[in-house]
């Protein structure tokens, strides 16, 4: 069974709530017009399409647009060999979807690591708690508005992090600023 | 010192004989109640494991509940190495990010550089136009790099469970594959080795000599892993029928490489998906029947042979001509026309400060690495850096199973499932 053939089935079932977005790279994706739905659209991808492995769950941050996060699923199935990638979008104002990982127990952890470096929360969870970051870090890292040398933090007597100044790189600057924080704005704390 | 008499405080003989009598007449000496011994038997001690024991590889720490020696609960905490990798990587070119990769997973830095480089590619659509010998020395990359982490997963799950020996004999084999990354690439760690749409250098005179003369070396160091372990019965009854995962399990918790394939899950992304020239290569994919420790451990020591044939193949099909693409918008020029042509010059200038021109799209592309699937999702919006690139690391999946799969083990099974496991926390934690 082709991908295409996978989108079009999922088309069949849900209507107008799939749209199917061009291919690229040979790459088949569709994408779920309602968040909320995502838990229903995966559950059928599972149990009638074969897509018994979820290889990953991405999320993607659309800094300055509305809605702002796109949250990715790579699905594969182990009996027809065929990836298939189920993208949803969710505004910055609500920041939830429902949670996949009663479909697929793998999504407990991707959940949990998009939950801690972005911020969306993943309803009916069993663990939502950060992963990566310690408990009771304040920010999100991933998001595009949290600047690359970080933001100081304390966790008395146990962690700390202070903003790293870059030295001598990545070398993206923007010319004809008038002196080196200028053309280098990314080097030096934006903000407190 | 053994004369000092500590002076201790006592209070005065009639308190003492007045708190006593109160203590008499407050509790009667009782046997102990039903509700008491319960709590005795079933009393359970959390107790921290790593995150820098000797086991857990790194820095991976668990938290577990013990009731006496059995797990009762599991509690992975992973993070201490994050550095932020993928946040990094949206603020520099894809070609800056290539030493990046090289830190995911530190054991088989060649193949980190191949799948990154490889993804990228299949963005710029050029993946089709990699050159012949390109494809060719990067498999043997891929394949080296592979029998290099197996001989540590294998040498380091043996010591962990009290068979030193063989640590010593994978790693003497090991420090001849550091010598031919010497060589090849000029670091024996950190080789940052390909580039987008080739390779930073070609073979060196004499490295496929010294490559066969190791092929034909750790075959025989293969063997003597093999007879020290396989019919060992210390070893046997370490590793038979521990940490069994069954074949859904596997399935639901998303795990690949060896893992997965020993719990006899027939996947293999360079079979199933092949990528450069997988496909008109020979090679077995071994699948394990229980998916136990032992059949873990059976795997990887296949998987190795079957690496060395590969690379055997790869040796003797070998093709020359170049190894980069003909391209000055993509492949750094050579430094001789840079020096002397106008356009050269240019392409060099605008390569190293704004990268490659990559368009708008989106892309995941995987790579079976020694420790499973790396998949590498790229969001791009066009330009030199990555919109969102999203590293999808084995180790990190691999680990996920951990709170299912411990309860019930014996505490000293942990070291053999987390050695047989042979996860990377500098992937795991990005």
């Amino acid at each position: 069974m082709p991908p295409q053939e996978l989108a079009q089935k999922l088309q069949t079932q849900f209507g107008a709530l799939i749209i199917a977005l061009p291919e690229f790279r040979e790459e088949t994706t569709v994408s779920v017009a309602d968040p909320e739905r995502i838990a229903d659209v995966c559950a059928f991808a599972k149990e009638s399409l074969g897509c018994n492995f979820l290889l990953d769950i991405t999320s993607v941050d659309d800094y300055g647009t509305e809605p702002r996060w796109t949250i990715v699923y790579e699905l594969y199935g182990l009996g027809h060999h065929c990836r298939l990638r189920i993208k949803t979008q969710v505004n910055e104002e609500s920041s939830e979807l429902p949670t996949v990982s009663s479909i697929w127990r793998t999504a407990d952890w991707h959940e949990r690591e998009i939950y801690d470096l972005m911020g969306i929360r993943f309803r009916g969870h069993p663990d939502l708690r950060r992963i990566i970051m310690w408990e009771g870090y304040p920010y999100f890292p991933l998001r595009k508005d949290f600047p690359l040398v970080g933001k100081p933090t304390e966790l008395p007597e146990v962690a700390f992090t202070r903003a790293a100044p870059l030295q001598g790189g990545p070398f993206v600057t923007s010319a004809g600023g008038k002196n080196t924080i200028e053309r280098e704005p990314r080097a030096r704390i934006t903000e407190k | 010192m053994a004369n000092r008499i500590e002076e201790i405080e006592f209070p005065e003989a009639a308190a003492r004989a007045s708190q006593a009598a109160a203590g008499m007449a407050a509790q009667t000496p009782q046997p102990p109640s039903e509700d008491d011994l319960q709590d005795f038997q079933g009393e359970k001690m959390v107790l921290n494991m790593g995150p820098s024991h000797p086991s857990t590889h790194g820095v991976l720490r668990l938290v577990l509940e013990l009731d006496g020696e059995i797990i009762s609960r599991a509690t992975p905490d992973i993070g201490y190495l994050h550095r932020g990798d993928e946040k990094i990587a949206e603020n520099m070119t894809y070609t800056q990010f290539i030493p990046y990769t090289d830190r995911l997973d530190y054991l088989a830095p060649l193949a980190n550089n191949v799948a990154y480089t490889l993804a990228v590619e299949k963005l710029m659509d050029i993946e089709k136009l990699l050159t012949p010998r390109c494809q060719y020395i990067r498999v043997i990359c891929c394949e080296l790099a592979r029998i290099s982490a197996h001989l540590l997963g294998v040498g380091c799950f043996a010591m962990d469970v009290g068979a030193l020996t063989v640590f010593l004999h994978t790693f003497t084999e090991r420090e001849k594959i550091y010598n031919l990354c010497e060589s090849l690439t000029g670091a024996r760690f950190t080789t940052s080795y390909t580039r987008i749409g080739g390779l930073s250098r070609d073979l060196p005179d004499g490295w496929t000599e010294q490559c066969r003369q190791f092929l034909r070396e750790v075959v025989v160091n293969l063997k003597e892993v093999e007879e020290l372990l396989t019919r060992n019965r210390i070893w046997v009854d370490r590793t038979r029928d521990v940490g069994v995962l069954p074949r859904e399990v596997a399935i639901d918790y998303g795990l690949t490489g060896p893992n997965l394939r020993g719990s006899g899950v027939d996947y293999d992304v360079r079979k199933a998906h092949p990528y450069l020239v997988y496909d008109q290569l020979k090679f077995d994919v071994p699948l394990g029947s229980v998916g136990d420790c032992y059949d873990r451990y059976l795997v990887r020591m296949e998987e190795m042979r079957q690496s060395v044939r590969i690379v055997h193949q790869c040796l003797d099909q070998l093709p020359g001509g170049p190894i980069n693409i003909p391209d000055g918008k993509t492949v750094l020029p050579p430094k001789k026309k840079v020096l002397t042509s106008m356009e050269e010059l240019i392409h060099q200038f605008i390569l190293v400060t704004q990268g490659v021109n990559a368009p708008p799209g989106e892309v995941y592309h995987s790579a079976e690495n020694p420790k499973g699937e790396l998949g590498f999702y790229i969001n791009s919006k066009g330009g030199g850096t990555p919109h969102r690139l999203k590293i999808r690391a084995p180790s990190f999946v691999n680990l996920s199973v951990l709170p299912h799969l411990l309860p019930g083990h014996m505490i000293s099974d942990v070291p053999a499932i987390l050695g047989s496991f042979d996860f990377v926390m500098g992937e795991c934690d990005r």
